[in-house]
């Protein structure tokens, strides 16, 4: 790869030193070092199975790692990462296998974001006019604020991803994971989607976006990693990692 | 009239087990088998501080309270280690430890032989003595206590405490994405939910004026647990509907006549075929909000 490009200097937000993750005999991401540039849109692309989800399972607390560390957002070198604490450390996701609150209601969905975490004061508090106003203003861009009392299990396939990103929103967050948020959506979808991207970029948010469409990668990414096989198969700017021979074989090898 | 006093007794104690039993099976999710532990710690603690010290009726069910609530923390702590069924398994394996103990701390409990004598409780407001030796009185403070743990209830589910709950039984890894810690949600909601079970204890221990193991047995924890499937799973008026139901039912088999010495054990048949005949064709329940 270029190596001017990988010494080039920039604000990593998140740092993996070296992880690996087993699944008893996979091995889902090995030996695994990326570093992720502060308030750019950064693309993971790679064949299915190649660890693109575990990656962010990993750095979202959903599973520990093996071996290795992990830095996000000026934490300190973390060796575990509990699925509470990433909002501490800014970090909130989507997931590829739309996960919902499905026997509670759209609106819900979206206040239980947004209220008290701790124990007692949550006992203590209604969810307040501000909760309200955060959850409309999320659901109305999102064309859900009609839906607010259907139950998310009854919303369509679309109408969930959308949900999704909706609760991803109405976090504070400065670390967006988006696990293929585009996947089976019709293109005025897609449309409303990519231009949320482009927006928390302006924010000066950082998103990580797992990605399949290469033109939505082009279009939408400042910097791709390529994965294969839980190994990094190459890294830079998109034109020149779509055009790289080796990404396209991985690709058309599947 | 009597005999529907004594009906509407059973019918607030149930509806506080009912009601407690569901924030925890309900809403959050958590198939616990073990209600009647709580219930039985209660009772205990009524009984035994009633007969042997001079403490008085409220006093002893605020102790029980808290001691059933301290051991449910205990027990709330091994449990959040298991999920689903073996969540079920593992809360069922403590009703019958919890039940053990009271049949075999013989010093405490006097065993099989249960504890007679419990009196009823007496209130003094400044001059006024006033005793609930009577049923009707009796009543009248069960379902005060009814309607208060039912607020209490509500008032939980209604907040954003009880919202977190709904989430952790839909997906407990996603919502700790969000930043909750819900090991303390978890917990705070069974330690709450077996102080209330714990006061239905006491109401009953008094009630009855004896306390034996028999009462605390698995099989009241599932009658509980089938109260709330009937009535509907995370709807309160849920619990309160299949309490009565459950109350009730008894009567109404009665009418069907079967022959006294089988009668209980029909009864048992009964409540089998209930929870499977629900499980088979409406796991809501009545009012259900949820189901397993
Ligand atoms: N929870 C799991 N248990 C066992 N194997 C898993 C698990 N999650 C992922 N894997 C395996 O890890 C590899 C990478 O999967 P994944 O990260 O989902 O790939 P991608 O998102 O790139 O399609 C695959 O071989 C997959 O079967
Ligand atoms: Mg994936």
């Amino acid at each position: 790869m270029n190596t001017i490009l990988k010494t080039k200097k920039i604000t990593p937000i998140i740092s993996v030193r070296r992880v690996t993750k087993n699944f008893d005999g996979v091995r889902a991401v090995d030996d695994l070092s990326i570093e992720i540039e502060k308030g750019k849109i950064t693309g993971i692309i790679g064949p299915n199975g190649s660890g693109k989800t575990t990656l962010i399972n990993l750095l979202t607390g959903m599973i520990p790692f093996d071996t290795g560390s992990v830095f996000v957002n000026g934490s300190k070198e973390l060796f575990k990462i509990k699925a509470y604490d990433i909002s501490v450390f800014g970090s909130t996701r989507t997931f590829q296998d739309v996960r919902l609150f499905e026997q509670m209601t759209v609106l819900d969905n979206i206040l239980v974001v947004l209220t008290e975490r701790n124990v007692a004061s949550a006992l203590f508090e209604k969810h307040k006019k501000f909760h309200n106003q955060k959850a409309k203003e999320v659901l109305e861009k999102m064309g859900l604020w009609g839906k607010k009392n259907e139950l998310a299990v009854n919303l369509s396939y679309g109408q969930r991803k959308l949900l999704e990103i909706a609760r991803v929103l109405a976090t504070k967050s400065d670390v967006y994971f988006l696990d293929e948020p585009f996947a089976g959506l019709f293109p005025e979808m897609v449309k409303l989607i990519s231009e949320i991207i482009k927006e928390l970029k302006q924010q000066g948010k950082t998103v990580i976006l797992i990605e399949h469409d290469m033109s939505l990668i082009r279009e939408l990414c400042d910097y791709v990693f390529v994965m294969e096989s839980g190994n990094l198969l190459a890294e830079g700017e998109p034109k020149e990692v779509l055009g790289d021979k080796k990404v396209i074989e991985a690709y058309l090898g599947e | 009239m009597e005999y529907l006093i004594h009906l509407g007794i059973l019918f607030a104690i149930y509806t506080i087990l009912g009601v407690s039993l569901n924030l925890v099976v309900g809403y959050t999710g958590l198939l616990s088998v073990t209600q009647a532990a709580f219930y039985g710690i209660g009772a205990y603690a009524t009984a035994i501080l009633l007969t042997q010290t001079g403490i008085g009726f409220f006093t002893s069910m605020i102790l029980g309270v808290i001691l059933a609530m301290s051991i449910s923390f205990l027990i709330g702590l091994v449990l959040s280690r298991f999920r689903d069924d073996y969540y079920a398994l593992a809360s069922l394996g403590f009703n019958v430890i919890v039940f053990s103990i009271f049949l075999n701390w013989q010093d405490l409990t006097r065993g099989p032989l249960g504890i007679p004598g419990i009196s009823k409780p007496d209130l003094r407001f400044f001059n006024y003595d006033f005793s609930f030796s009577s049923n009707f009185s009796y009543l009248i403070l069960t379902i005060i206590f009814a309607v208060l743990i039912y607020l209490v209830s509500k008032f939980i589910v209604n907040s954003s405490f009880g919202r977190v709950l709904k989430a952790i039984r839909e997906d407990e890894k996603a919502i700790q994405v969000f930043g909750y810690n819900t090991l303390y949600y978890k917990l705070a909601i069974f330690v709450i939910s077996a102080g209330m079970a714990s006061v239905a204890g006491s109401l009953f221990a008094s009630y009855i004026t004896f306390v034996d193991p028999s009462s605390f047995y698995l099989m009241e924890s599932v009658f509980i647990l089938t109260i709330i499937i009937l009535g509907g799973l995370a709807n309160l008026r849920g619990a309160v509907l299949g309490a009565l139901i459950m109350i009730l039912l008894p009567e109404i088999l009665r009418f069907v006549g079967f022959p006294s010495d089988i009668a209980a054990q029909m009864r048992q048949v009964v409540y089998g075929l209930i929870l499977i005949l629900l499980m088979l064709y409406r796991p809501k329940g009545f009012l259900g909000e949820y189901e397993i």
